[in-house]
């Protein structure tokens, strides 16, 4: 066994210990594919990340040498798979600083994680006249699962606004918590703006109101270091697949206070202790909310994915990427007709933009000629668009591989759009 | 730079410039609203309809430089034609923009600048959104028509 150390100077790290995002680059072998004969530059990144070798390694050894269900047979395969897949539960638990194992479930992606809790927390806790509060800014995953519990249960949604910089409007947000108020839903960082939220700050206000707090930070593990603990946060939900992990898994962190008062999610098996047809007895936290076999290879992934970011150090690449975005940010300020959307301070990641006289679908396309790959359309949140007065925008989100020649060629990339349109 | 110039040839450029027939028609009677989830292009489409031949068309909305070329060429077919001749017109500019076959370019006029869309898969149904459109409101719907 290496030790991280070593890992970690394999991984990220030059000779003089800066930062090596060449080296970096070539632990991910998506890298190196060409786009219509050009050399890729991925800065689709808030969409899904590209995965590193390591985690395409774990998952394909589980598949070739260690396939096996998990939690029930008693032979070598299903210890060793049941260990793996366990221990990633702890890699994830200590990755996000949570107290106990037991709080971490392992769902289909942030998307699962906040509708298992507007069903579960929503059946214990949401009454007639309720409220949940969210913010403006938020994605649809975050909206829709709140409209879907409010119709059911005949609460309330009520909407925190944000400014024209997209930031959260904090007072206003405080003017709206209430003793109705039965959840809070805040993005940690906005998918369309890159605005980061103060998230502790939100808690806080909520908790002295008696309310809890469930936190989105699908766009958040990935840039910037994340503890549950001191956030106090009462649920918090990720993807794995936009932190360098697989798709189709994801992560709900819940206080086990809560978790033990909600009803299971889905029933079946793996989340019970017995069955008989008068009465079921659930399993303990956090199989309850598993039921059925779980996508055990991607969980397996989503443990190497936290071992990756771990080598590399989330520090480093919250410097890193924060030094990126800046050189970007001056970079499209720079061309004639740009208009950034989202300028709150101490953004991080995501430069979503418009271009004068042309749509942001047209944006795509060409920039994709040249290799190029972005978002382009509403990004989910389709009320942000709104309250900007724009259809969509053209959104580049940056990720710990990229380099500043991407960016460059990003900037050059929008001179031939204009060229195009001229 | 050539590949792009087939998709954004010059009178696409234009008419996305200065899109023709763009305006509420008073008098209409006929309309749909078209939209594409994919990227929020939005068209709204009046026509007025006298014994059965389009006297009149018009559109509103925001999209791309496809989706308004398109709409913006669409509506100046439109006058004159019968409800069938726009049926058949459809079938053809949906058979051009999808690669299935290349219409003889008497049929479809200056639709054939859209030729270069079967090249960009995605871009298929910001051409066709107008004319999805058009058919709802041929068809009297007041369905918000959708291309997902």
């Amino acid at each position: 066994m290496k030790s991280t150390e070593e890992i970690a100077s394999r991984v990220s790290t030059a000779a003089d210990g800066s930062y090596d995002v060449g080296r970096i680059r070539r632990g991910f072998p998506l890298l190196a594919e060409k786009v219509h004969g050009k050399k890729l530059v991925y800065l689709d990144n808030a969409a899904t990340t590209q995965k590193p070798q390591q985690v395409i390694d774990a998952m394909m050894r589980f598949y070739t040498s260690g396939c096996s269900n998990v939690h029930r047979g008693v032979h070598l395969l299903s210890e060793r798979a049941t260990a793996t897949y366990e221990n990633a539960r702890s890699k994830v638990r200590r990755f996000i600083n949570a107290r106990d194992d037991g709080e971490i479930v392992f769902v289909r992606g942030a998307t699962e994680a906040i509708n298992l809790v507007a069903s579960s927390f929503g059946k214990a806790h949401v009454k007639p006249g309720d409220e949940i509060l969210i913010t403006g800014m938020e994605h649809h995953s975050n909206i829709v699962p709140w409209q879907v519990l409010c119709e059911e249960r005949g609460a309330r949604l009520r909407v925190a606004p944000i400014n024209l910089r997209g930031e959260l409007l904090v007072e206003e947000y405080e003017r709206l918590l209430n003793p109705r108020t039965s959840l809070v839903a805040v993005t940690q960082v906005s998918n369309a703006l890159g605005t980061v939220n103060p998230v502790r700050h939100i808690v806080e206000m909520a908790h002295r109101n008696g309310t809890p707090v469930l936190i989105d930070g699908a766009q958040a593990v990935q840039h910037l270091r994340v503890d549950v603990q001191a956030l106090d946060c009462d649920f918090y939900a990720f993807s794995g697949h936009k932190m360098y992990g697989p798709t189709g898994v994801g992560v709900l962190y819940g206080k086990e206070r809560w978790l033990e008062s909600m009803p299971p999610y889905q029933g079946g098996g793996d989340m019970i202790t017995s069955v008989t047809f008068e009465k079921t007895v659930y399993a303990k936290l956090p199989h309850k909310f598993e039921a059925g076999t779980p996508d055990i290879a991607g969980v397996i992934g989503l443990g190497a994915a936290v071992d990756y970011l771990e080598s590399v150090g989330i520090d480093s690449i919250s410097e890193y990427e924060h030094g990126l975005l800046d050189y970007g940010t001056g970079l499209l300020e720079a061309v004639p007709g740009v208009r950034i959307i989202g300028t709150a301070p101490g953004k991080a990641s995501v430069l979503s933009f418009t271009l004068e006289g042309v749509h942001p679908h047209d944006v795509g396309t060409i920039l994709d000629q040249e290799g190029i790959a972005i978002r382009t359309g509403h990004h989910c949140a389709q009320p942000v668009m709104d309250f900007f007065r724009i259809p969509a925008t053209a959104r580049a989100s940056l990720a710990l591989y990229n380099t500043r020649e991407e960016l460059d060629s990003l900037a050059a990339g929008l001179q031939k759009v204009a060229e195009v349109f001229s | 730079m050539s590949d792009l110039r087939e998709l954004y040839q010059e009178v696409i450029l234009d008419h996305h410039k200065r899109p023709r027939n763009f305006r509420k028609l008073e008098d209409a009677n006929r309309h749909a609203e078209g939209f594409n989830p994919l990227c929020g292009d939005r068209i709204l489409l009046y026509l007025r309809i006298e014994d059965g031949v389009v006297r009149d068309a018009g559109f509103e909305g925001s999209g791309c430089a496809i989706s308004t070329a398109s709409a913006s060429l669409m509506t100046e077919m439109l006058k004159g034609k019968t409800e069938a001749e726009l049926e058949a017109l459809f079938e053809k500019f949906h058979d051009l923009v999808t690669g299935k076959s290349m219409p003889d370019s008497s049929s479809i006029g200056k639709l054939a600048v859209f030729s270069g869309v079967r090249e960009y898969p995605v871009r298929v149904k910001c051409a066709i959104l107008a004319w999805h459109t058009l058919r709802a409101a041929l068809q009297g719907s007041l369905e918000k028509v959708a291309t997902e």
